[in-house]
């Protein structure tokens, strides 16, 4: 794997952000310092060690199927929406699929 | 050369849960008074909202494998899928990548055995709607389905013919409905449909070098219409020498051909890790037992049983119910009309024949579709002389019909079948009836 | 000079008529007006604190003000993570935890800067502008609950909620020589509060004195129904010990002997503060820092840095992804520097072919550092450390270092990423720059108890605390 600014723009593009022309050497750079540190771990003996995701060992957290209506939103939901038309969240139009 | 096609299916279904997979918000997308009206922190992504799996969702998608004679994963667990797109709040779905509840499953066809890959569960996403607002196209979001627990099933690529395919999805359909876990209504797109296929010479092991996705596929019918089609159009570019593209094609049912659809994004990579905000799910046995007590007696076990006991054909039986209550309730039918000393296979015929399904009148008792079943089928024994003279009656004023029939045309019995039955004013057996009008005039 | 007052002062100055809710908010305000400006603590204020604390005056916190991270959503004020995306966001729900202290009587004061979606040890990220340290406003009030520690260390708040990721709660409190208490992983609901590190985040208080964040944790804890990972276990009255001491406490002092650290300050204060705790009764021994898994060694935190920076980054890049400007903030273009740095990180460490050399390999020698722990609190009751390797750094510091945040909180990233709980304290005062060091007091799961009942005789014995008493 190179790192260079290619690199940096395909990653951005995946995570959704439009990087300018002036900051993508900026954040190159700290991209390669940050892989570099990492870098370092990768000698570490890890054979037979399991992965650990969460620490608190629970297991087996659920909720009842019931509903419960002190959290439902309805007329909010839409209060924070720069655009909205008859209760609905409006973005440009996307793809259609047909 | 031949080609042999290489068909895996994929079914999504929504749970009929009474609220969301991750919050307790109602799970009614459709009976919504507005858009967006059942949703709260947790389905519309929020900032800081948290998921809480809802167990009922998490017991049924193993009652689902069990039905399906998966195995149980005994350590499972949630995971992120990242992609971007308006109906996805999170930018991630909360899914399941390499511990899904349930693998190894199987279902038979009559073509042979499809194994089933994987069960597992997942959230639904909102809902897009296309249209015009002040002249100006835009696309109009509605969270209500986001959050609305899924289920995802995957078949192993072991399927050899679209009628296969739609044999082994109507199963598959048959037991989620049997088990009463959705309404599978896909005109509600409570139930969709992916097939994947592609072609691979006879004599030939292993699996192609491609495979094209089949998507928008919105009935049974379809989806062996979509991936016939599809078989001849990868058919014509192999016999030219080429490979089709790996790619995601939509079907078009007017016009019954796939066209490629674009990719949510660019280049799927979904990124999947363990959700942090869910605790890993532990079925032990006890749990496993519980689910497994819980489900009733297996569908085709249940339609052999009839089959042995009553002599009814398991595929008319079948129509006339969905859910094991209903079936439950078949059961309690039957036994009567045996005490009753009625033919259970006639009974069956008859509901079949009046297309009765037990869903519309499993509230009532056993006894009034008895009566019905009675009152519809009870014919009066004349004496024959009677008979022969309305028959000889009905052949003297329809003299071109007996012409007709003299020519060829058969389906005139019924006419004179139903002629014969008016003069006499009673329910006769027809068949009885048919029988002398034939002796008359062939 | 103000009323300098703690939480449990208060109560008590209120209980006796020696003071009435009134001249509290007025001094609060009147500071507020003041100073904020000068320091930019504070991103909103509550104009109806006041009123609404009248309403409280039975329930145990006394309408009394806490001053709040701005990460943590709370209904009537805005809450934008020091963003630009979040930077009109009125939320539409009510953390847990502010439920909780609302519920107890006390009142949203205000909320305080921090770096940009928590993301750094400075504030210096945030897209609003940097805090600057009360002890001295050359200096950086540390990262990234900054501005809530220098709420509590200028006296523009009695007490305060922060959240640590690996950090964020001690370095600052160390930086601005105030108390801070990260608690164990899941013994607080982090429901409400936007996600940085969702394996690895939990809130807890900033306050003047141990004895206060005894009360505000008694407040904040406990299972809740909305967070999955928060804990049933029993949650103790953490008043009830706080003033046991530390008697046949056994405390492991840990890190001093790395070379990083060897010869700084920060060792010899915390050399100190194990002799004390040894006059004070306690069994206490250094433990040596080894490179690899060994028993009665404490693993070097060295690792800690790679493995937090990678689970923190990718899990911030999936939690960011839900800023898409559609439902409520601005589009994406806003993220600021730092979180594009971090959300492309995260995102690379995610993909296809690099997940399993960087992530998988992190969570495995994550669980070297739980083992490690577990190990050590079989024969420890405590262990301790500097919080921080430095007092606090000149404003300016963070400056094109991608790493910063993570070298600022080195010493605490292991106790992070295994979940344990932690507490600092300030251990010295320089008086030249008048900035503190902060002494990490770490505990086992969920043996807050513990590490508030070191902390409280520490603070009792030492003459670092202005406002004991």
């Amino acid at each position: 794997m190179k790192i260079n600014e290619k690199l940096v723009k395909k990653i951005a593009l995946l995570a959704r952000l439009n990087l300018s022309k002036d900051e993508e050497p900026n954040l190159t750079k700290g991209f390669f310092q940050t892989i570099q540190t990492i870098n370092g771990l990768l000698g570490i003996e890890v054979n037979n060690i399991e992965p650990i995701y969460q620490t608190t060992q629970l297991e087996n957290v659920f909720r009842e199927d019931k509903v419960e209506k002190d959290r439902t939103l309805s007329h909010e939901a839409l209060s924070q929406a720069k655009k909205t038309y008859q209760g609905y969240f409006v973005v440009d139009q996307i793809l259609e699929e047909d | 050369m031949t080609y042999q096609p290489i068909i895996g299916i994929e079914i999504h279904v929504q749970l009929k849960t009474a609220s969301k997979m991750f919050c307790g918000c109602k799970n009614y997308p459709f009976g919504a008074k507005k858009p967006n009206f059942y949703t709260c922190p947790v389905c519309l992504g929020l900032p800081g909202a948290l998921p809480v799996p809802n167990k009922k969702a998490i017991e049924w998608t193993i009652a689902l494998g069990l039905a399906l004679k998966c195995q149980i994963n005994s350590l499972s667990k949630f995971d992120r899928k990242h992609y971007f797109y308006p109906d996805l709040p999170k930018g991630y779905q909360i899914s399941q990548y390499d511990s899904p509840f349930c693998f190894n499953g199987k279902v038979t066809t009559s073509q042979g055995e499809v194994s089933i890959r994987r069960i597992h569960l997942e959230e639904d996403t909102g809902k897009l709607i296309h249209a015009s607002v002040n002249g100006k196209k835009v696309t109009l979001i509605d969270f209500n389905r986001s959050g609305v627990p899924l289920i995802e099933i995957v078949s192993e690529p072991q399927i050899h013919s679209p009628a296969q395919a739609k044999e082994c999805a109507k199963k598959i359909f048959q037991i989620i409905r049997y088990l009463n876990l959705s309404d599978a209504d896909m005109e509600k797109g409570q139930l969709r449909l992916e097939a994947n296929v592609s072609l691979r010479p006879k004599n030939r092991q292993d699996l192609p070098n491609y495979k094209v996705e089949l998507k928008n596929i919105n009935s049974f019918r379809f989806l062996e219409k979509a991936i016939e089609t599809e078989i001849k159009r990868q058919t014509e570019i192999l016999l030219q020498g080429k490979t089709p593209v790996q790619e995601t094609r939509g079907y078009n049912a007017e016009k019954n051909l796939t066209y490629p659809q674009r990719s949510k994004e660019e280049a799927a990579d979904y990124r999947y890790f363990p959700e942090p905000d869910i605790p890993p799910i532990r079925i032990s046995s006890q749990w496993l037992e519980s689910i497994k007590n819980s489900l009733p007696l297996d569908y085709e076990t249940l339609l052999a049983s009839w089959e042995k006991s009553y002599r009814v054909e398991k595929h008319l039986v079948s129509l006339l119910f969905d859910t094991h209550h209903q079936a439950a309730w078949l059961e309690k039918l039957f036994q009567k009309a045996k005490r009753l000393g009625i033919e259970v296979r006639r009974l069956v015929n008859f509901l079949a024949n009046k297309k009765i399904k037990v869903n519309l009148f499993a509230h009532e008792e056993p006894q009034k579709i008895l009566d019905l079943f009675h009152e519809q089928t009870q014919t009066i024994s004349i004496e024959v002389e009677e008979l022969e003279r309305a028959i000889d009656q009905v052949i003297k004023h329809n003299p071109q019909a007996v012409a007709d029939f003299r020519k060829g045309k058969k389906n005139v019995l019924n006419f004179l079948l139903g002629q014969t039955l008016k003069l006499l004013g009673k329910k006769v057996d027809p068949k009885q009836i048919i029988k002398l009008i034939n002796e008359k005039i062939s | 000079m103000g009323l300098r007052l703690t939480l449990k002062k208060a109560i008590e100055l209120l209980d006796n008529k020696e003071i009435s809710l009134k001249e509290i908010y007025q001094d609060l305000f009147e500071k507020y007006s003041q100073e904020n400006n000068q320091y930019n603590i504070y991103l909103s204020v509550n104009k109806n604190s006041f009123s609404e604390a009248q309403t409280k005056k039975d329930k145990p916190l006394r309408g009394l003000p806490i001053a709040v991270k701005d990460n943590i959503l709370t209904l009537g004020l805005p809450a934008t993570a020091s963003s630009n995306i979040l930077r009109n966001y009125w939320p539409q729900y009510e953390a847990t935890v502010t439920k909780r202290i609302k519920e107890a009587g006390g009142v949203v004061f205000g909320k305080t800067n921090l770096d940009a979606w928590a993301h750094g040890s400075s504030t210096e990220t945030s897209d609003f502008g940097p805090t600057k340290n009360p002890r001295n406003p050359q200096y950086s009030p540390g990262g990234s609950s900054g501005g809530s520690a220098a709420a509590v260390a200028a006296d523009m708040a009695i007490a305060s909620l922060g959240t640590e990721t690996a950090g964020s709660i001690r370095q600052p409190a160390a930086w601005c020589g105030v108390v801070g208490l990260k608690p164990t992983y899941g013994r607080v609901s982090r429901y409400g509060i936007i996600a940085m590190g969702s394996s690895l985040d939990c809130p807890g208080p900033i306050t003047k004195t141990v004895e206060d964040s005894a009360i505000l944790l008694q407040l904040i804890a406990g299972k809740d129904n909305f967070d999955a990972t928060t804990s049933s276990h029993p949650v103790p009255d953490y008043q009830k010990n706080l003033k046991k001491g530390v008697k046949n406490f056994k405390i492991g002092i840990c890190y001093i002997d790395h070379p990083q650290l060897s010869q700084t300050l920060a060792a010899k204060a915390t050399l100190k503060a194990g002799k004390i705790f040894e006059c004070l009764g306690a069994e206490v021994e250094i433990i040596k820092t080894s490179t690899q898994l060994q028993k009665n060694r404490i693993l070097t935190h060295e690792y800690a840095i790679s493995v937090y920076t990678i689970v923190q980054r990718a899990e911030v890049s999936s939690n960011l992804a839900r800023y898409d400007g559609i439902r409520y903030g601005q589009s994406r273009e806003f993220f600021g520097h730092e979180a594009k740095n971090r959300i492309i990180l995260g995102t690379f460490i995610l993909s296809k072919g690099y997940a399993e050399k960087y992530y998988l390999l992190a969570q495995k020698v994550r669980r070297l550092y739980v083992e490690n722990f577990k190990q050590l609190f079989s024969k420890y009751d405590l262990l301790i450390s500097p919080a921080s390797p430095s007092f606090a750094l000149p404003l300016g510091s963070s400056a094109n270092n991608p790493m910063f945040g993570e070298l600022q909180d080195m010493l605490v990233e292991p106790s992070s990423l295994a979940g344990i709980c932690g507490l600092s304290i300030p251990m010295f005062l320089d008086e030249k720059t008048n900035l503190y060091l902060g002494l990490n007091i770490m505990g086992n799961y969920f043996q807050e108890e513990k590490i508030l009942q070191a902390g409280w005789v520490f603070e009792q014995t030492t003459d670092w605390n202005s406002w004991k008493n």
